[in-house]
């Protein structure tokens, strides 16, 4: 593979995985501060996650008597996994020499070990809570990933590939076309999205308090450095899905080169397009209400319907 | 005049066994004999094994010979070729690490009042049966080490037999063993009718016709799948699997349902010839409609040990899958395709016995030192028993299907074979392949969440029995055999390219064909089709977690060294204000499968017992509750009762002749005698 020994390709990866990991917050607070406007609430300082993270970075870290390694490991490899799925994702450059080290299974892959080590973690210390949001998610992961899965099959069904970068570059070339199994992919995705990412109606992020809640039940007990890995790791997981659903889907305007004006123009792009993706999010959020806990399968079997469907589709309609 | 062969490493390692097997004749009066004898014994024939394995892979020709045993006019064939030579490997792996843990788990035995010497001879018949099967090349040699194998691990299973429960699954599995070797009998019958002679070399000429060779693959299908535990055939593995001492749990989960599918294997790409697409099309159906449904009832199940046997059943599932879309993918004529997919079986083949192995072995420790299978009331080992909790949990992780372990890289290739569907011509089959791929992807998020709750309720939170708080670290033997195989699930996980190219020979020796691509651009890269297509580095994903946290842990260090003195703080957990947690408030293993099995109601039948007792002075607060659960095997109702009432019905018919009255049978015999001298007249 000679032209991945180029240095200035892995630099440029390198760098746009830094860059990733560093708006991911911005991103979160990006819905959150548009929520807040839907909602009649004055929204938080455009900089309020930052400071949350350093706060939290600063503060002693607590355990809990029975808290064993695992728990102390886990939000490192939660968060490792994450940024290691950050840095596969084709953001602003679409050829990234990361994307064959690990192709589109592999990325599901990656976010399934993090989720693994989040339920552990959730169930370490042996509280009701713990367990309760470990059995959920992965109750809920279990639906999910199969349907996240058959998108990226279908995906890679068309551009006859499992690289990221290989897909995006096959949509750029492709004349503009409405492909169903293209439709369906994308809802499922979205959908999925919704359920991973732990929001509205899946799971409420902004709340501690209800016994529906599933993220939150997992790192109950986190605390100082640990939580805000943690966290950290939940902002990526939301960025992910939201840089994936739009740069795979949408991906016009992505560079293909290291050229100063193409990378402004995909920064501009990319800038767009999660505004806009994050602004419908806020609006679906303050639009729906919480599902009761058992909806949540039938919502995500819609899901995984609808991923399947999408690939059928490919099959019956577009393939040959 | 002396020519070293690799068959004599063969004849080593069956000596070797049989050896260890006849040292352990005299365990019960020297218990000693055991540790220095039998399981070194066993061990050696474990490493020469994996020699004649790697002497096989190295590409070496395929070596015959003849042993002067079995009947006057048909000696014992012996054929080590690469296939033989890869399952001969996961036999000496498997049977290594059983040497290393043996010593320590038998020790329990030897108060009791149970043989070690049987224990030792038929652990020992049972593993040369199973070396023996794979270098047969001719049907009665096969037979004969296949019934060996299946006998002799009837006694192990029954080896416990004071419990009328063991023996009831000893029974069921033997009777099961031996409905399928007539079935493997009657298909290898076929063959032989056709190609005149009993001898795999013969056979491989047969010239079936269609009809013919879709009969000895049905019988093969059924005979091999009874052993190799596919849906519904496979109702004996989660009985036998829990009762049997746990290294032999490994071994039998591990290496001999594998010993089925090598069966399986050579019968179909091998002895049949070309294969018929619906062939294909079949066993990727066996395959799907067995992972998913080993997975659901490994979900539902509290004891360790079943889990884990319904795990092999989900595990076995997914081998078949990869080996349908091979078979859809020669028959369709696509070569390239067809071995990705016989290379992803043949990978998860070595996968599930590694990761499978470490799971039994630890759940053998579990059993030896906490006294429990049940996973209800276990929990907290992480702290009594570390080294088994973390090799348990890389077999959890690998089995998972998580990178960057085995059980990836195995999923990954099948996934990619599937994905290859658009190029068939076929709109059926490439509208069959997705739908099973989203069986496997299903099923192996399923089995993500089963071994969550494992981990979880088994190793983590609080201990929820006295035994288990007090359990201790398992024997330096039983470790170290659990690390051996802990590694290699990594080593196979981050070296997959190396991997499939030792694979690629089997293919190339089965079918004339191999992956050039998968391996071309060199040991970091797996490509299984071409560069453009997909792409998987392991290595280097690796090494770029290896980076990452050698960063972490410099900038951790440097920065606040007074981290390294100063335990972090310790406080109680949250609860709500309510006072202490207690063990019971933690989520058990029916509580976290609870949300599953609400989902997937209907594919079980569960017996729920809830038992609640009111305190009398006020009648709402409850003193005691008790939650019992059990899941019925669905196949029992809908296929094996029906079976029985049937079989039952039949003989009760026939029965009906035998009226006891001498002058009624003297009526027959002259009846038949008549009868017969019509006929011949």
């Amino acid at each position: 593979m000679a032209d991945y020994l180029n240095l200035a390709g892995w630099l440029a990866a390198l760098a746009q995985t830094v860059l990733f990991v560093a708006i991911a917050p911005l991103f979160a607070n990006w819905v959150k501060r548009a929520k807040c406007t839907l909602q009649n609430r004055r929204p938080p300082p455009w900089l309020q996650p930052y400071r949350d993270l350093r706060r939290l970075f600063g503060k002693e870290v607590v355990l809990a008597h029975t808290a064993s390694h695992v728990f102390r490991i886990a939000p490192y490899i939660v968060f490792g996994t994450a940024v290691l799925a950050a840095s596969i994702i084709p953001f602003i450059l679409a050829e990234i020499p990361f994307a064959a080290m690990a192709d589109a299974i592999v990325l599901v892959g990656t976010l399934a070990l993090g989720r693994f080590f989040l339920a552990l973690a959730g169930l370490d210390v042996g509280t009701s809570f713990g367990g309760m949001g470990s059995s959920r998610e992965m109750t809920f992961a279990a639906l999910a990933e199969p349907a996240m899965l058959m998108v990226v099959f279908t995906l890679a069904m068309l551009a006859s590939s499992t690289n990221l970068s290989t897909v995006v570059g096959f949509f750029l070339e492709q004349p503009l076309a409405l492909r169903p199994s293209l439709l369906f992919g994308l809802l499922a995705l979205l959908l999925v999205g919704i359920a991973e990412t732990g929001r509205i109606p899946v799971d409420n992020p902004a709340t501690h308090l209800e016994l529906t809640m599933i993220h939150e039940a997992m790192i109950l007990e986190y605390t100082g450095r640990h939580l805000a890995l943690m966290e950290y790791a939940s902002q990526l997981k939301l960025a992910i899905y939201a840089v994936l659903t739009v740069n795979l889907f949408l991906p016009w305007g992505i560079s293909r080169t290291l050229d100063p004006a193409s990378v402004g123009i995909a920064v501009l792009a990319l800038t767009a397009k999660l505004a806009v993706l994050g602004a419908l999010l806020a609006l679906a959020e303050t639009l729906v209400a919480k599902m009761r806990l058992f909806r949540v399968p039938t919502f995500l079997a819609v899901a995984f319907t609808l991923s399947l469907i999408g690939m059928l589709s490919f099959i019956m309609l577009e393939g040959h | 005049m002396f020519e070293f062969s690799p068959a004599m490493l063969v004849y080593a390692a069956v000596c070797s066994t049989l050896a260890g097997g006849f040292a352990s004749l005299f365990a019960d009066r020297w218990p000693a004999v055991q540790k220095f004898l039998v399981f070194p014994l066993l061990g050696l024939s474990g490493v020469v094994s994996i020699a004649a394995c790697l002497a096989a892979l190295s590409g070496a020709p395929a070596v015959t010979d003849e042993l002067a045993l079995g009947l006057p006019w048909l000696q014992w064939h012996v054929r080590l070729d690469s296939l033989s030579g890869f399952f001969l490997g996961v036999i000496g792996l498997i049977t290594l690490a059983v040497s290393a843990f043996g010593p320590g788990y038998v020790r329990e035995y030897s108060n009791s009042h149970y043989s070690l010497a049987l224990l030792g001879v038929m652990t020992a018949l049972f593993v040369a049966g199973m070396q023996l099967v794979v270098v047969a090349d001719d049907a009665f040699a096969f037979m004969v080490a296949w019934e060996l194998m299946s006998v002799a691990s009837y006694f192990l299973v029954a080896f416990e037999h004071e419990e009328a429960a063991n023996r009831r699954a000893a029974f069921l599995y033997l009777l099961m063993a031996q409905v399928g070797a007539i079935l493997i009998l009657l298909s290898f019958g076929v063959l032989a009718a056709h190609g005149g002679d009993f001898t795999f070399a013969a056979m491989r000429h047969a010239g079936l016709t269609p009809l013919w060779a879709a009969a000895s693959f049905g019988l093969g299908l059924l005979g091999f799948g009874m052993k190799a535990g596919i849906v519904p055939l496979h109702v004996w593995l989660p009985e036998a699997h829990p009762v049997a001492p746990s290294h032999i749990s490994a071994l039998m989960s591990g290496v001999m349902l594998k010993v089925a599918v090598y069966g399986f294997i050579r019968l179909v790409f091998d002895l049949l010839g070309d294969p018929h697409w619906s062939w294909g099309v079949v066993v990727l159906a066996v395959g799907s409609v067995t992972s998913l449904y080993g997975v659901l009832y490994a979900l539902v199940q509290h004891d360790l040990k079943r889990l884990l046997a319904y795990h092999s059943v989900e595990n076995i599932g997914i081998i078949y899958i990869g080996l349908g879309l091979a078979l859809i993918f020669f028959s369709a004529n696509l070569p390239a395709f067809g071995v990705l997919g016989l290379i992803a079986a043949l990978y998860h083949t070595l996968n599930h016995a590694l990761f499978k192995s470490l799971l039994f072995l630890g759940a053998g420790a579990l059993l030896q030192h906490g006294h429990e299978r049940d996973l209800e009331h276990m929990g907290g080992l992480i702290r009594r028993m570390p080294w088994t909790a973390l090799f348990f949990l890389i077999g959890c992780l690998s089995i998972s299907a998580l990178p960057p372990f085995n059980g990836f890289v195995s999923e990954w290739l099948t996934f990619q074979t599937a994905l290859q569907a658009t190029t068939l011509e076929s709109g059926v089959l490439r509208a069959v392949i997705p739908i099973s791929a989203a069986v496997l992807a299903l099923s192996g998020a399923l089995a993500a969440t089963c071994f969550v709750k494992v981990y979880g309720v088994a190793f983590l939170g609080q201990a929820r029995s006295r035994k288990v708080r007090h359990a201790r670290e398992a024997s330096h033997g039983m470790v170290l055999a659990q690390a051996v195989l802990a590694c290699l699930c990594l080593l196979f996980g981050v070296l997959p390219t190396t991997t499939v190219e030792f694979l690629s020979r089997i293919s190339v020796d089965l079918t004339g064909f191999g992956v050039t691509a998968a391996t071309r651009q060199g040991w970091l890269w797996l490509t299984p089709i071409a560069p453009e297509v997909a792409s998987y580095s392991a290595p280097l994903v690796l090494l770029g977690v290896l980076l990452a946290l050698g960063a972490w842990a410099a900038v951790y260090f440097s920065s606040r060294k007074r981290r390294l003195v100063q335990p972090l703080p310790r406080r109680d957990a949250w609860d709500c204000g309510f006072g202490p947690l207690t063990p019971r408030m933690q989520y058990s293993a029916s509580a976290f499968a609870m949300p599953i099995r609400h989902i997937f109601r209907p594919a079980w039948r569960l017996h729920e017992e809830k038992v609640r007792e009111m305190d009398p002075q006020l009648s709402t607060r409850p003193l005691q509750l008790r939650y019992l659960m059990h899941a019925d095997d669905l196949s029992w109702q809908y296929f094996y009762l029906p079976v029985e009432r049937f079989v039952q019905g039949a003989a009760r018919r026939v029965g009906r002749i035998q009226t006891g009255h001498l002058r009624h049978y003297l009526a027959y015999s002259f009846f038949t005698l008549i009868a017969l001298l019509w006929l011949i007249t």
